[in-house]
């Protein structure tokens, strides 16, 4: 923090009552990470009804499910992280449509909807009340809300680049890596559930998609790490803290590390070999990893002091 | 109308009377502040200098915190103050996130954002805000800048070294400074001590949960 800082003024700040550091914790992390998940999942059943549909026999309602549950412990912990919960119900009588949180919740809420019928047209499918065929009902559904878990998704970036204070979150940077998260997150859930109901084929494809999200989300974080500090003053700062000795740079390597390339390696491996374990053992990783990279991501730039 | 403030930095002596008077003023708690004075201290004993900065919401023109809020909470006012209805706020800290100046906290008595709002409710009653008719030498000038005949419009025009905080960050800032360096405005200036010294181990409320 000495960028600026000339020997012969040699500036010490001496009094200076900074306000509270870290606002947005871990359960901001559980939010985001809950949330890749829930609607990475939905990504992956439309991408393997579109390619292989023979496959998504006996995966709709579990995929469903989880990603319901999933997006519900987002709503849980986003919820919980407000200083306030019970006046939550505000963001609905006194909506300020500028801001991403107002939409990305009205979005989430609509997107929870929409899954809580995919789950009961599955649980309940002898007596669905929209249509005879509850499958055939379930699948266009799922077009329409694998649209909306795109905005979903991606809002989140939009209130890390509504954060004016925090430097490091860029939004094409941001969005990029939301979307790549749900991908990453997503194909391994889908290959945690799927097991031995996915065909070799369709394992395959996803163990392509999780190897290549975690190419290009690590490819991203590295440019980050290497070229942000040339271009601004603050990142340059924030970086410092998952640098050299900084406080957050051994976790900031496990959760690269973990996320990304060890399952990169794994599911190159599992390709050569044919082990589904090995493709396993890379998405439980992935899965992991993915909430140790986007903590040290949401902390570091709070650590940064404003005045 | 566009109310404005000016810190004359010339003046400034560093009494922390405005802050006093701010905390009064606006009952603020313990461990919280909408209005503070930062001290660095500049160049090597024997040469050495102390230099205040009071820093408090700069009531931006483009005000991130505005946009961010989720229930226009922190809204604008007709005389231009950025201010925020605290029963309307849900304390999701989203311009705790958005506010480049780390002027804007989470009261710890309700669990709600608060800031200055340079004294919304004396200026209603045609007072000026607690800071200003604290301050012993008038370092602070505060008045309507779309007057010209105004007392800050006139500080304005006749000084040359106007800046704000953050000028980058495009939030166009109604709160501007007179006789600041980059010590004073650049948060990145000045070395920050790790470790105990007298300043650095403030007693905190708890804000609950889970930080």
């Amino acid at each position: 923090m000495v960028h600026e800082t000339l020997a012969a003024t040699n500036a010490v700040v001496t009094l200076d009552v900074a306000l509270p550091d870290v606002f947005w914790g871990w359960f901001v992390t559980m939010n985001m990470w809950a949330k890749s998940i829930g609607t990475g999942l939905i990504f992956m059943l439309f991408l393997l009804l579109r390619k292989n549909s023979s496959d998504m026999s006996g995966l709709r309602t579990p995929a469903i499910i989880v990603s319901f549950v999933m997006m519900n412990v987002f709503l849980l912990f986003t919820l919980a992280d407000l200083h306030q919960p019970f006046r939550m119900w505000h963001i609905f009588f006194y909506p300020h449509w500028t801001s991403a949180i107002t939409v990305g919740a009205w979005m989430a809420t609509v997107f929870v909807g929409l899954e809580f019928v995919m789950v009961a047209m599955m649980i309940r499918k002898d007596k669905c009340l929209l249509t005879n065929n509850a499958i055939a009902s379930f699948d266009k559904l799922l077009f329409w809300v694998t649209l909306l878990a795109i905005p979903v998704t991606l809002y989140t970036a939009g209130i890390m680049a509504e954060a004016t204070a925090r430097e490091l979150w860029q939004m094409p940077t941001e969005s990029v890596q939301m979307i790549l998260a749900a991908t990453l997150s997503g194909s391994a859930a889908i290959i945690l559930l799927g097991g031995s109901k996915l065909s070799e084929e369709s394992q395959r494809f996803f163990g392509a998609i999780l190897g290549l999200s975690a190419l290009m989300a690590f490819v991203i974080y590295m440019s980050e790490y290497i070229f942000g500090a040339m271009k601004s003053e603050e990142v340059a700062v924030i970086l410092g803290y998952v640098k050299g000795n900084g406080e957050y740079a051994t976790m900031f390597w496990i959760g690269q590390w973990v996320a990304y390339i060890l399952p990169m390696v794994l599911v190159a491996l599992s390709r050569t070999s044919g082990s589904a374990s090995i493709l396993k053992l890379a998405a439980i990783l992935a899965i992991v990893g993915l909430w140790i990279v986007k903590h040290v991501w949401l902390v570091i730039p709070q650590l940064l002091p404003l005045s | 109308m566009q109310l404005g403030f000016l810190v004359d930095l010339h003046l400034c002596m560093g009494c922390k009377g405005c802050e006093i008077a701010c905390k009064v003023e606006n009952e603020v708690p313990l461990s919280t502040w909408r209005l503070r004075v930062k001290y660095v201290d500049v160049g090597t004993f024997p040469e050495t200098k102390r230099t205040f900065t009071p820093l408090r919401c700069n009531h931006c023109e483009n005000a991130p915190c505005v946009r961010i809020c989720p229930v226009s909470a922190l809204h604008y006012i007709d005389n231009g103050i950025v201010n925020i209805d605290k029963e309307r706020c849900i304390g999701c800290a989203g311009c705790v996130m958005a506010c480049p100046y780390g002027a804007i906290y989470i009261d710890p008595e309700t669990q709600t954002a608060d800031k200055c709002t340079y004294c919304a409710h004396r200026i209603a009653s045609s007072m000026m805000p607690a800071c200003v008719v604290a301050c012993p030498v008038e370092a602070n000038i505060f008045g309507d800048l779309e007057d010209p005949k105004s007392n800050i419009s006139k500080y304005i025009q006749s000084h040359t070294d106007v800046q704000v905080r953050k000028p980058e960050k495009g939030t166009n800032p109604h709160h501007f400074y007179v006789g600041a360096s980059q010590v004073h405005l650049n948060p990145l200036a000045s070395k920050r001590e790790e470790g105990y010294n007298l300043f650095n181990k403030i007693t905190k409320l708890p804000l609950g949960g889970h930080h």
